[in-house]
């Protein structure tokens, strides 16, 4: 460890692989380490035995679970957009190469005790419980505005301005009840809460053609999945940085941050070794109010409850899918956050045959969060393991240009990655001075 | 009907070369150099994830080196007798394994396994011993492995005799055959042997086996790259 680093990286999450990766095509020299002995960090998949190592001690798993090696459980409940940034990332670096996707086969959401399949074709929307009659007629109307519209040519606004008019105005334009208001806007648009009614509509409505161009993509909703879990995009991205160079140390003690007296990065202390390096990336738990950094640079911004449920069955109501994503909208019932449901199984090589893994997850608002999710854990019919975790949600206190200190996000409660690449790009940027800009890997080798 | 072409996933393992104890490498990427372009370079360096002295230099020359080939993603074909074709999808472990830092996705669904050791360094049989026994806890009970005694052409300084590693290897129910991957000497040998002792029937999934019996689904899986081409033409794209 005597040799000297351009940049070490510090925690496995995919964020930081992400970074690694590109930053090792870059021509950087990497050093990525990790505390833990397998790779991943927050947003690692684990096996059985991590699992229960992880939530109940010294348990060892039920043996009627199956084997082992069978189970790949995310921590963190996410699904990637099929058009959307983290995508294009995947294509563009070529760590498509080491993944397999399979699509996440419903999309459902809860309306007044109940939850209905988000339509995904015409056919499917016309014979939607969802909306009324009349409803439905309105809600085409706004939907083939959104489809029409073309900044440069005012015939498609109908005379509304994306870039200032809200998106209430926008509904009401339309004339759409709560009920659809809320259904677009969290079940299409993915927001966790209500504030981007009363913002300029423009960023709903990118959301709302990410979400119908995801949707087309496939057919049956807008979300892809890898085989073996959310786990193995770190371990790609790790790996294109390997190729490109990069050094990979897991199961290595962080001890300090060394710093000089200025207060800007020296290099990384492990037990009685010090890596020098020109910068250092890391998730917030490596700079929190733990043993290891000593200075606290990170702050608490919220919550997340997760609830990861084993059930034996396939969720109720949802035609027995093997993998879907349940919205239920605050407005639903009475809270300020989405309740999420995020629930995938063999058929994704995360688990044994009829066994099936639901999370349930939304941000904190009240001093006993799980009872907040009950509506969600109710859904699922018998649950027979629940492993709950309540987690802070870190953000760096400075942006590390005068320090060399570049520190990533927590994965917050939203349902897919777009955040994580925002703070991918977010990073790159306060780092390299740039934005990032994606090119194809340039060694194409073999038939 | 045509021809039977089968893909298989094949992962490459041995003692890594130590960047203190300046101990020369097995040849790992040198045997697969052979194999994929029947090429030798006696002044490679090692495999770029175990070597900054080349990125230094200047990225884009490593690109052009053939170490950076051999990480990378190679794949090579071999044609049996019966007119079947095996493609193998070879796996470098581009240096992860140093610091026992191996993912476990190196391991996932490979098919086989060529395991390389130095026929001059007793240690790196040693080395080799510890990676079977890893392949036979974290890879598929079904794994075709070859232990493959390496740089022959250097018989007189030679360590480790052929029959300790013989009979270790059918104790342990592997492949054995010793090579050079300078000369060529028993290189195709090796590989065609392997080729023709993994199944032919139950053709694995595009990448590698992955179609694990039992536990993938019928649904076929996505294919981003070909959704990506098909529509970024019609997308708005601003890149």
């Amino acid at each position: 460890m005597d040799e000297e680093y351009d940049v070490i990286v510090l925690g496995t999450g995919l964020t930081e692989c992400i970074l690694s990766g590109l930053l090792s095509v870059e021509g950087k020299k990497v050093l990525h380490m990790d505390r833990n002995d397998y790779y991943g960090g927050d947003s690692a998949s684990l096996n059985l035995t991590q699992l229960y190592r992880k939530f109940r001690g010294d348990q060892t798993p039920p043996s009627e679970l199956g084997r082992d090696r069978d189970y790949a459980v995310d921590l963190i409940p996410k699904f990637i957009i099929a058009s959307g940034e983290l995508t294009k990332i995947l294509v563009h670096t070529d760590v498509t190469r080491y993944l397999e996707f399979k699509q996440i086969a419903g999309s459902f959401v809860y309306r007044d005790g109940k939850i209905s399949k988000v339509p995904s074709t015409e056919m499917e929307a016309v014979k939607s419980p969802l909306m009324g009659l009349f409803e439905k007629r309105r809600a085409k109307k706004f939907f083939e505005f959104l489809q029409n519209w073309k900044d440069e040519d005012p015939a498609t606004h109908q005379g509304l301005n994306l870039d200032i008019d809200t998106m209430k105005t926008v509904y009401e334009t339309f004339g759409l009840e709560p009920g659809t208001q809320d259904f677009i806007g969290h079940a299409m648009a993915l927001y966790l809460d209500d504030d981007y009614i009363t913002k300029p509509a423009r960023r709903a409505y990118e959301r709302i053609v990410l979400y119908t161009s995801s949707m087309a993509r496939y057919g049956k909703s807008p979300y892809i999945y890898p085989l073996y879990g959310l786990g193995e995009l770190p371990q790609a991205f790790a790996r294109l940085s390997a190729i490109y160079g990069g050094t990979y140390m897991l199961d290595k003690r962080v001890d300090e941050i060394v710093t000089d007296t200025d207060g800007k990065f020296v290099g990384v202390r492990s037990g009685s070794e010090t890596v020098k390096a020109k910068q250092v990336i890391g998730d917030p738990s490596y700079f929190g109010d733990h043993k290891e950094s000593g200075k606290v640079r990170v702050v608490e911004d919220g919550k997340v409850i997760r609830a990861i449920c084993i059930l034996k069955h396939p969720i109720p109501g949802t035609d027995d899918a093997d993998s879907v994503q349940i919205i239920i909208p605050q407005n639903q019932v009475q809270r300020r956050h989405d309740i999420y449901i995020a629930m995938v199984s063999s058929t994704h090589n995360v688990c044994a045959k009829d066994v099936y893994v639901a999370i349930v997850s939304t941000v904190v608002e009240t001093d006993r969060p799980e009872q907040e999710i009950t509506p969600g854990l109710q859904l699922l019919g018998p649950i027979y393991q629940k492993f709950v975790s309540v987690t802070p949600l870190y953000t760096p206190i400075s942006d590390g240009k005068a320090d060399d200190i570049f520190i990533t996000r927590s994965y917050d409660a939203t349902s897919h990655f777009e955040t994580v690449v925002e703070d991918v790009q977010d990073v790159w940027k306060r780092i390299i001075g740039k934005d990032l800009v994606l090119k194809k890997r340039e060694v194409e080798v073999g038939q | 009907m045509s021809k039977q072409q089968l893909q298989f996933k094949l992962v490459l393992l041995g003692k890594k070369k130590d960047q203190y104890h300046r101990e020369s490498a097995v040849g790992k990427s040198s045997l697969v150099l052979r194999f994929v372009k029947d090429q030798f370079d006696d002044y490679r360096e090692s495999t770029i994830g175990g070597s900054f002295s080349l990125l230094r230099l200047s990225p884009r020359w490593t690109r052009l080196t053939l170490s950076t080939l051999t990480a990378a993603f190679l794949t090579q074909t071999v044609n049996l007798e019966d007119g079947t074709t095996v493609k193998f999808e070879i796996w470098d472990t581009a240096g992860q394994e140093r610091y026992k830092s191996l993912a476990p996705m190196y391991y996932r669904n490979a098919n086989c396994a060529v395991v390389v050791y130095d026929i001059t360094q007793s240690a790196s049989l040693e080395k080799a011993r510890n990676w079977i026994r890893e392949l036979q806890r974290q890879a598929d009970p079904s794994i075709v492995i070859a232990l493959c005694g390496n740089k022959s052409d250097l018989a007189a300084r030679r360590q480790v005799t052929q029959e300790e590693a013989q009979k270790y290897a059918q104790e342990e129910g592997l492949m054995w055959a010793e090579t050079s991957a300078k000369t060529g000497e028993g290189v195709t040998d090796i590989f065609t042997r392997i080729a023709k002792k993994l199944p032919t029937t139950a053709p694995p999934s595009s990448r590698g086996g992955a179609g694990r019996a039992g536990a993938a689904g019928d649904r076929k899986g996505v294919d981003l790259n070909k959704q990506q081409r098909s529509t970024s033409s019609g997308d708005q794209c601003n890149c």
